[in-house]
């Protein structure tokens, strides 16, 4: 009885998780179905028949390209400001006691924890109240502010881990703290501050609340979207938003694959040293 | 160099101070004209000015009370419904997933990669007039057949809890990856059935990622209005579209700051709440 209850609840349990990835995966399914519709008229709501003329050529749209563009230009710029900025926070987290580390990690964690709506509106009123006229740089300034906390928070998770013996036996042989840092250091948090940039951008080109109330007149690709919502979404978007997700997949897949690699190729370097150990020549 | 190695407590101040600027000045000090601006009063036309108009507080809470419990109401619904939906695909990535764990992982976190508006007007597509899955519940008659699903707060609420799901499931994963399988041996071992071992072993286990996960969701869910504008219609507006709309449309940013100060103490005061409730300092300690 127990054990048919246990196999029940085993399988129970797969098929909810299983129930669970379609839900999560149902919306890009749709995207990537739809990206191949040949719609009658300006909406792609209803599938009305198949093509792959708009694989052929996404981007086609000037009006969309320039947004992409503008977008990928915000993302590049804010994610490398923001990684900089925030790995410099994280080493003096977690390699310094000093007075002010309290308030620093509260002001770090405030701008996670406060809504989007309320962080865009803060933004504009200062703008507004400055006379700031919004925009490219506008966008920029703000995006930095939400990328900054997120990498902080990766770079960290790296750094607590990390062996600063690596360091004092650089110094000892007489690398200075500049050459330390980019021989040794930088090379071991390179992952950390890897994932912190990646993070960084995506967050960026998918911002949409924050930079509607910074804009101006600029249009990035999810103001795009957001005014083509209105008059019919073109196909281009689908095409795009799956190309965004198989990019993302792959990007992830490979870090999968590497660190997989690097933790068996550990293993049989720690394995052989045990060996050479317990055999002395 | 010279000036670092002579005075080495200088060192985190160098470090932490471009970032915190950053922050000072494009964070804090904006929260501060958010404030300000909130008690101005005028127009478009004539120009605003700091008048102590506290008016707009009791303007905004009266006029938008709906808005303002709805934000509430949608928040909380969709923070539960993910916690159940995450729970369990969580627990059986952190459990079950062997050597698939990573990418299972992967999978689970990609879609959210993609456009948050393109997520969510595929949304409209699914659950469309003409869609499958109206077709589909009007046909076994849980549905009328002039029933709806986009346009209702259903709909308002299934975006929600979609859109904010990752921020429920990687802190609940973070908490029952740390699950020890020989505690479960145990409990098992000591004739716990399986209920009790998940009610007295994993779940308060899990309890600190349950925490992080429901605040980490609720907070940004209060303040969206990108679900209630697509997925939804005016009757199911929500604080972040009159925020929104009183800023950008209709230009009137006394009010539409009010709205946002209250927002941002509303979920200062309840997160303060929640965290004495669950009591963190047995969470995290």
């Amino acid at each position: 009885m127990r054990g048919a209850r246990r196999f029940a609840g085993h399988h129970l349990l797969t098929l909810v998780a299983l129930l669970g990835f379609i839900y999560i995966l149902a919306p890009i399914a749709v995207i990537a179905l739809f990206s191949f519709n040949d719609p009658a008229g300006k909406y792609n709501y209803t599938w009305q028949g198949f093509t792959t003329q708009y694989w052929q050529n996404p981007f086609d749209i000037p009006a969309l390209r320039d947004a992409l563009i503008t977008s990928i230009q915000i993302a590049l710029l804010a994610s490398i400001i923001a990684t900089v900025l925030g790995t410099l926070i994280a080493l003096a987290l977690v390699r310094h006691a000093f007075r002010g580390r309290g308030s620093t990690n509260l002001l770090i964690f405030l701008p996670m924890s406060t809504p989007e709506i309320v962080m865009g509106a803060s933004l504009l009123a200062l703008f507004l109240n400055l006379g700031v006229a919004t925009g490219f740089a506008t966008i920029l300034l703000a995006h930095v502010v939400f990328c900054i906390a997120f990498c902080v928070v990766t770079v960290k998770a790296r750094l607590v881990g990390f062996d600063r013996r690596l360091e004092e036996a650089a110094m000892d042989l007489g690398a200075n703290e500049l050459r330390t840092f980019l021989r040794v250091t930088l090379p071991l948090i390179l992952p950390g501050v890897a994932a912190a940039a990646l993070l960084s951008f995506a967050l960026s080109v998918d911002d949409f609340v924050i930079t509607n109330f910074t804009h101006g007149t600029v249009v990035t690709f999810p103001l795009f979207i957001w005014g083509a919502a209105r008059v019919g979404v073109p196909v281009q978007v689908n095409v795009i938003g799956t190309l965004i997700f198989l990019v993302a997949v792959g990007i992830m897949a490979i870090g999968v694959l590497v660190s997989t690699i690097r933790a068996r190729r550990d293993r049989a370097i720690a394995a052989r040293a045990d060996e050479a150990a317990a055999h002395p020549a | 160099m010279g000036f670092l190695r002579r005075h080495p407590r200088a060192v985190p101040y160098l470090l932490i101070a471009p970032g915190l600027a950053w922050l000072a000045v494009l964070f804090v000090v904006p929260l501060y004209y958010l404030v300000t601006t909130s008690l101005q009063s005028g127009d478009i036309y004539q120009g605003f000015a700091l008048t102590w108009q506290w008016s707009n507080y009791s303007e905004m809470l009266s006029e938008y009370r709906p808005q303002l419990l709805r934000s509430v109401q949608y928040a909380a619904i969709a923070t539960i419904a993910a916690l159940l939906i995450a729970y369990p695909m969580v627990y059986f990535i952190a459990r079950r997933g062997g050597q698939w764990k990573s990418l299972l992982l992967v999978l689970l976190v990609a879609p959210f990669f993609v456009t948050y508006l393109i997520r969510t007007i595929a949304w409209q597509t699914i659950l469309a007039d003409e869609g499958l899955v109206v077709g589909v519940l009007r046909d076994v008659g849980i549905l009328a057949d002039d029933g709806r699903l986009l346009a209702t707060s259903f709909a308002v609420v299934a975006g929600i809890t979609y859109n904010y799901f990752p921020f429920m499931a990687l802190p609940l994963y973070v908490a029952l990856e740390q699950l020890d399988g020989r505690l479960l041996e145990a409990s098992s071992d000591l004739y716990a059935n399986p209920v009790k071992s998940f009610l007295r072993v994993t779940l308060p286990i899990s309890l600190p990622g349950v925490f992080a996960g429901t605040l980490t969701t609720f907070i940004p869910a209060m303040g969206d209005f990108v679900n209630a504008q697509l997925l939804g219609t005016p009757k199911q507006y929500m604080i972040g579209n009159v925020i929104q709309s009183k800023f950008l449309v209709i230009v009137d940013y006394p009010l539409a700051s009010a709205g946002a100060v209250i927002l941002m103490v509303l979920i200062l005061v309840g997160v303060t709440l929640y965290a004495r409730a669950l009591g963190t300092e047995r969470l995290t300690g």
